[in-house]
């Protein structure tokens, strides 16, 4: 275990190392990224600007909101390029290289490129996160910090595992699974907001179907101290994030049974 | 050697855009998954508003019913924005293989603008008419406010797509000058975003930055031809808005192509 | 005791079948055809320590499946393989861990960062201990005069130099067993003979099995003792070069130069075959007479200045090899 973190983190640096080499490419993306999600921001703000408030919410209850969403999908984003590649590298046969190195698929996948770019998204969630404490007057208390780091891990896994799913489709279909990138990125699009504000059915789906909303607005409500119009017990609120992690380890596992199938017919 | 240049352009037009139908067909699922992709996004974006407008009472520059169609048309014609560049020419500026673009008896500009406009109305063809049906259907988006509006907004968003091609011949060219069109393209597409209306119908952008919002090339691709469709800029206002985006097509026309032939220059003298 | 046991391997793939042009793409939305490929149909052979073994035959022939199947990354139909008592593809992980791959075609070094980087991280990837990587690294850096390339970037190396840091990278953890797949491809003639020493070496060294995929028949005479050739996945010849080269009833060539010119006097079962002023070809079938007999004859009946016996190439065995045995 510790000797697999100690490669998964060797894998990283090496990541980063080889994106550092074209340093000019490097910076230009990421501000063209960091004005893309600036922008994202600047749209709640404009929206808040002519309509003063959403429903019950103010607008840092609604920045504290969207802050954990996209630091949450920024770190999952990053972290599982790999997978976003892994289509491209079954078709070329690049991932049989993978399967001839002595370590899981998986990690090796998830070590084979840390998106530097993709942390771009972390800036506006971390500026929203901290302009939102402020403006809330949050207390952070030892508890509400653990929520909140809670719900960022809980939050990334489940974002991680949607992207590991959709990759193990491609060990059955060569079809581009757009389909999917609906529920992620729909997802991310759908949590930055509360989610009560949407329509039953709708916020049933990213609750109890991909339960997106449940690792990030029930945690926030319980760092807030606001009750939740929906009604939810406040203990449910702080366990939450357990299911991120419990969905991640079901992917995981999911991926294997890919990998066999795939062994099993050679792409 | 006009009238072939012509016709080389027509025929290389053609061949582009029957090779991007054929490759969107290919994959028989992603054509359905674009669509309902952008129909997902559509409820989300329309629930969000909705939203918003439930929150208050007071007179907006625009109401909730005309910011659905906006939106609506936004899911539509997504593909026509200039979000992407064209990847084969890419990788042909990559491989070093664009030295062979120049030996073509055409003219590059003219070449690569129709290469961007097939590349853009191929996907925006095929997703815009199935979304338009169900948006009509199944979500009661509104059809244009008049026939003089509907024939303004045709007329304007044909503006506005070759404004999009413009812009993405104009960052295909930067292609060439530096290794970092990656981020210019990225930093267009932000702008491109946030000052075309796509995240934000621009009425309901803040006052003091309309008259900002209003000189940007932007609006010419989304918030033109859709308040047009809705009655909002009257269809008698139509010459002054193609104008607008006439004259923002001319400047990336005239940019690209004062670009392009210092680029060229710069790859005959280095032997490519 | 064999090292690698191969036993009635059969695998199937299913290919789709995709049709050209909108029309085609249209229909090929409503439904796909597909057709069944037999890749491999019972393909046998046992491999012992040390072997430095080639493997030919015609692209889609079941060669890569084979490889693919020992070196666990694809499961067979039906069939045994046992390699060094695992079977590949149920203990990957710890098969895998005595393996080395090269691909001609592909690097498996980081391509934007200096060699020294990859082999680092390969030797965290294989758990290679310390004292062993050192001395591995020394010894490859001396013998294939690596040293320059290590703080290179992989992209920025000639072909000849990348194969040599990637044979070395595949060699770091002291593979038992080394499968080389078309390595001397694209390579200039300096490069290819020098690549093909270091692989010679390492395996009579190291006592590497060694398992060469390739097209190039010079690979296979430069450094083999044992060739199979496989055609639609039957495995057509299993044994030694020259054992080959006799099996296949050929003609051969004695080709002499002599002191006068004029017509020679040639032994009744050989053809003389072409005259070229004083140097005369003789074409001769050595199931009929052997070469030392038809030499004595000529000699005797000729004045000769000099004289060679000359083979067909390889490639022309071989080729003559698939047609005759072709059921496609």
């Amino acid at each position: 275990m510790v000797d697999s973190l100690y490669v998964y983190g060797r894998f990283l640096t090496v990541s980063v190392r080889a994106q550092m080499q074209y340093r000019a490419s490097f910076l230009m993306q990421l501000g063209g990224r960091l004005i893309v999600t600036a922008g994202e921001f600047a749209a709640i703000l404009i929206l808040f600007d002519r309509f003063g408030s959403l429903l019950e919410w103010n607008v840092y209850q609604v920045a504290f909101i969207y802050g954990i969403v996209n630091v949450s999908f920024a770190v999952a984003d990053a972290l599982t390029t790999g997978f976003d590649l892994f289509g491209d590298m079954v078709k070329t046969g690049d991932f049989d290289r993978l399967l001839l190195r002595p370590r899981s698929t998986a990690l090796q996948l998830a070590g084979q490129e840390l998106t530097l770019r993709r942390i771009s998204r972390l800036t506006p969630g971390i500026v929203a996160l901290i302009w939102a404490s402020t403006g809330l007057d949050l207390h952070w208390t030892i508890p509400n910090a653990a929520l909140l780091v809670a719900s960022v891990i809980g939050g990334a896994s489940l974002f991680a595992s949607l992207i590991v799913f959709q990759a193990t489709l491609a060990f059955w279909t060569t079809e581009t699974l757009e389909m999917m990138n609906t529920v992620t990125y729909g997802g991310v699009e759908t949590t930055q907001y509360p989610i009560n504000i949407y329509r039953p059915w709708f916020r049933n789906f990213f609750t109890f179907g991909i339960p997106l909303a449940t690792v990030s607005y029930f945690p926030a409500l319980a760092i807030m101290g606001v009750p939740d119009p929906l009604g939810t017990p406040i203990w449910f609120q702080y366990i939450a994030p357990v299911i991120g992690v419990g969905v991640l380890v079901v992917s995981l596992q999911v991926w294997r049974i890919g990998v066999r199938h795939y062994l099993s017919t050679g792409s | 050697m006009l009238a072939s240049t012509k016709v080389m352009t027509l025929v290389s037009y053609w061949a582009v855009i029957s090779a991007r139908f054929r490759s969107l067909l290919q994959y028989r699922s992603a054509a359905l998954a674009g669509l309902v992709t952008q129909i997902v996004w559509g409820i989300i974006r329309v629930m969000i508003f909705q939203a918003f407008y439930s929150s208050t009472t007071t007179e907006q520059p625009m109401s909730g019913r005309e910011v659905e169609t906006y939106i609506w048309l936004g899911q539509a014609f997504l593909a026509a924005l200039p979000w992407n560049i064209d990847t084969d020419l890419r990788s042909l500026i990559r491989s070093g293989g664009i030295g062979y673009e120049l030996v073509r008896p055409v003219d590059l500009h003219t070449y690569w603008m129709s290469r961007a406009l097939a590349w853009r109305t191929a996907p925006m063809l095929m997703r815009s008419i199935p979304l338009l049906v169900f948006a009509f259907m199944v979500m009661g988006m509104a059809p244009p406010a008049t026939v003089a509006a509907g024939a303004a907004f045709m007329i304007s968003m044909c503006a506005a797509i070759v404004l999009s091609s413009a812009i993405t011949t104009f960052l295909n060219v930067t292609m060439l000058w530096t290794i970092a069109g990656d981020g210019i393209t990225q930093l267009t597409f932000g702008l491109v975003l946030i000052f075309s209306g796509m995240l934000v119908p621009l009425p309901l952008f803040p006052d003091w930055s309309q008259p900002l919002i209003n000189a940007m090339p932007f609006r010419g691709l989304v918030d033109t031809p859709y308040r047009l469709y809705l009655g909002h800029i009257p269809a008698s206002d139509l010459p002054q808005h193609l104008a607008h985006q006439l004259f923002w097509i001319l400047a990336f026309v005239v940019a690209g192509r004062i670009a392009l032939s210092r680029a060229l220059r710069r790859v005959v003298v280095q032997g490519g | 005791m064999p090292q690698i046991i191969v036993e009635n391997l059969v695998k199937h793939f299913r290919v789709s079948q995709r049709d050209t042009g909108v029309l085609g793409a249209l229909r090929g939305l409503a439904h796909r055809r597909y057709e069944t490929v037999k890749a491999l149909d019972g393909v046998t052979f046992e491999i012992g320590p040390g072997e430095l073994l080639g493997y030919v035959g015609p692209n889609g022939a079941g060669k890569s499946t084979t490889v693919k199947v020992m070196s666990g990354i694809l499961v067979p139909d039906y069939g045994r393989c046992e390699i060094l008592g695992l079977v590949p593809w149920k203990d990957r992980s710890r098969h895998v861990r005595h393996l080395g791959v090269v691909f001609g075609q592909r690097t498996q070094l980081w391509w934007d960062l200096p060699v020294i980087e990859s082999f680092d991280l390969l030797r965290d990837i294989y758990r290679v201990p310390r004292h062993e990587y050192v001395k591995n690294l020394d010894e490859f850096v001396a013998v294939m005069d690596i040293e320059s390339c290590l703080d290179t970037p992989v992209r920025q190396l000639s072909l000849g130099q990348r194969m040599r840091c990637d044979l070395a990278g595949a060699l770091l953890h002291s593979p038992k067993l080394l499968f080389l797949d078309e390595p001397t491809i694209g390579m200039d003639a300096v490069s290819k003979v020098a690549f093909r020493q270091f692989i010679k070496r390492f395996n009579r060294e190291r006592e590497t099995t060694v398992i060469l995929t390739t097209h190039d028949m010079n690979d296979i005479e430069a450094i083999c003792d044992r060739l199979m050739i496989i055609n639609s996945g039957k495995l057509l010849y299993d044994g030694g070069l020259d054992a080959l080269r006799q099996q296949m009833s050929f003609e051969r060539s004695l080709v002499v130069e002599m002191t006068d010119a004029g017509s020679p006097q040639v032994h009744p079962a050989a053809q003389l075959a072409m005259m070229n002023g004083r140097r005369v070809h003789i074409r001769f079938d050595p199931k009929q007479i052997s070469a030392a007999a038809l030499i004595s004859d000529f000699t005797a009946h000729n004045d000769v200045d000099d004289l060679f016996v000359e083979d067909p190439p390889i490639e022309e065995i071989i080729a003559r090899f698939y047609e005759g045995n072709d059921v496609g």
